[in-house]
């Protein structure tokens, strides 16, 4: 489904701020794979999924959807065939447009948007009856602009917008991690029923151990902008936190102590 | 009374000056408040149209034909600055400025080296402006001509832009300038829609100064200075009358409305025998104050809770082991 080979990514590349963020990294993505991703901070998490993405070129290496070369495909035309939630929650919806515009300008994802309106009245009971399983409210507000809901709200909204046209992959930037533990809990769960539902193919970042090993059905643990663990299927399902806290410890070594508050 | 008298003889004027400056006010609602970009090239593009009907309706043309030809250009204009700010990387106020410094060189070309080209009314050399036309047609007054045209001009651009910016590329171009990163994860190009929005928008820009040369039968190479102010004032004062929470519609509806009060001020303020000479200046500090009166309130309110805060705790013990 989605393959990366030999990618390799450092900012400020020759400067004093030189940042070796990827260390050519393979990952084959199986179709259907729902890949939990954890990893101390500058683990090379994110440049990984803006990769994948698009959001930045990549210094060398391939990346191939299915059996196209995307490598050096504009973001906005990979768009087309990726769902994207990112950590902040003003990022993936227009506040100041209404709650029925943004969902329908996702809805016309990889079509072609011509001079037709906007919105139309049936993607409206399409739309109310999308956003009512999520128990927010929101499905009586289509005309409410984004800008007054919560960011809870507004990541829900994120949610149905990246998978309201199938993509082949949904990319999950640490998309609770702005959020308060309840409303995290319930967006996480959301997430995972979408996923499902639809039979995703997915990769979710995550700093929280027990969210990884409770979704998907494949961890990765990255460092130093390199894969240095990835189980999946009956491996993964067994794993407890403590065995992924032993990993850590031994593929770290001294780091270990300082990235441990952050990952438990 | 007597210089309301005055005020009220002037309403016509500063109506449809206001009507017909409005379409520019629109042009710069679109780049500035759509789009949030600060489009400079407006100053040149205003002239562009203005000195291409002067030139080539002097020169014989048909006035319809002219004022297209000046609305063509100006959008090559916005085309021009659109690619520089998004193609080759350049701030958008950079871009602008230098589209507009070019349009200056340009305009000298159009009106073939002079300063200014006048579009005769009497005489041999005699030659008719769209108001001219269209006061044959009815038969009314010139005056009441230019009224009717550019209440005509505003229902159908506020019909209009309405109707676009309800599009499903006229949604993505106001997301756009709300945010990129969303329009980009939904697979729109931002920068094919900054394009469009400022090609647009120095459309209406052009429309409103081939409109205003052909009003005051000539066109000038200088006639384009200030322009944006002037856009961001007519801006302004519509939102001081009609608020900022209405809908889009609306919004346009305040932008005329606003255009129309800056004439009215003008007007009132040089027959309280303002030098004209310091319009601009006015113009210039009328759009600071609107825009720093914001800043200037949060300042005051923040000091105001400081100072409370300080006096809440004087003489207060504040040992809080005790």
């Amino acid at each position: 489904m989605l393959t990366l080979k030999d990618v390799c990514k450092t900012f400020n590349r020759g400067s004093a701020n030189e940042k070796v963020a990827l260390q050519c990294i393979d990952l084959n993505v199986n179709e259907g794979d729902f890949i939990t991703v954890i990893g101390g901070n500058g683990a090379g998490k994110s440049t990984m999924l803006n990769m994948i993405s698009g959001a930045f070129p990549v210094d060398s290496g391939l990346i191939k959807m299915g059996s196209e070369n995307v490598t050096n495909q504009p973001e906005h035309v990979r768009a087309n065939r990726i769902g994207r939630v990112f950590q902040d929650p003003m990022m993936g919806t227009a506040g100041d447009m209404w709650i029925e515009e943004n969902l329908a300008i996702a809805y016309r994802r990889g079509k072609k948007r011509g001079f037709k309106w906007g919105v139309t009245k049936d993607e409206r009971v399409l739309y109310k009856e999308l956003l009512a399983p999520f128990d927010l409210g929101l499905e009586d507000r289509l005309q409410t602009k984004v800008s007054l809901l919560s960011g809870g709200q507004r990541q829900a909204l994120t949610l149905l917008m990246a998978t309201i046209q199938r993509p082949d992959i949904l990319l999950l930037d640490e998309h609770t991690a702005a959020l308060d533990p309840k409303t995290a809990s319930k967006v996480l769960s959301m997430a995972d029923t979408l996923i499902k539902e639809h039979n995703l193919t997915a990769i979710m970042v995550t700093h929280n151990m027990k969210d990884a090993i409770k979704y998907g059905n494949r961890i990765i643990m990255m460092m130093n902008g390199k894969i240095i663990y990835d189980v999946s299927g009956e491996e993964k399902a067994k794993l407890q936190v403590a065995d992924l806290l032993k990993k850590f410890e031994v593929s770290a070594g001294e780091e270990f102590t300082s990235d441990r508050m952050l990952l438990v | 009374m007597e210089l309301l008298s005055s005020i009220l003889r002037n309403l016509p004027d500063a109506l449809s000056l206001g009507l017909v400056w409005g379409i520019m006010a629109i042009g710069v609602y679109i780049t500035f408040k759509v789009l949030d970009i600060a489009d400079m090239t407006v100053d040149g593009t205003f002239a562009l149209g203005g000195c291409i009907v002067a030139s080539t309706i002097s020169a014989g043309w048909n006035p319809w034909m002219s004022s297209l030809l000046a609305v063509v250009c100006g959008m090559g204009a916005g085309f021009m600055t659109g690619t520089l700010h998004t193609k080759f990387k350049i701030p958008a106020i950079l871009a602008g400025i230098l589209t507009m410094l070019s349009l200056y060189s340009i305009n000298l070309i159009i009106l073939g080296g002079k300063s200014n080209i006048g579009m005769s009314q009497f005489g041999e050399q005699r030659v008719d402006t769209i108001v001219d036309t269209i006061t044959a047609l009815f038969g009314a007054t010139s005056k009441t001509t230019t009224i009717i045209m550019g209440l005509i001009l505003a229902v159908l651009i506020i019909g209009g832009l309405y109707w676009f910016f309800g599009t499903e590329k006229g949604c993505l171009i106001r997301a756009t300038g709300i945010n990129e990163a969303m329009v980009k994860a939904q697979g729109g190009n931002t920068d094919n829609m900054k394009i469009m929005g400022i090609i647009i928008a120095n459309g209406f820009v052009a429309l409103s100064g081939a409109l205003v040369a052909q009003i005051q039968r000539y066109g000038d190479v200088g006639m384009g200075t200030g322009t944006i102010v002037i856009g961001l004032a007519s801006i302004i004062i519509g939102e001081v009358i009609f608020g900022t929470k209405c809908s889009f519609k609306m919004r346009m509806v305040s932008v005329f409305f606003g255009s129309i009060a800056y004439r009215v001020i003008i007007a009132t303020v040089l027959l309280l025998g303002f030098n004209p000479n310091n319009l601009k200046l006015l113009t210039a500090l009328l759009v600071i104050a609107a825009l720093s009166v914001p800043t200037l309130r949060e300042y005051l309110t923040e000091r105001k809770r400081v100072k409370e805060n300080i006096s809440t705790y004087e003489g207060v013990d504040t040992n809080v082991d005790a």
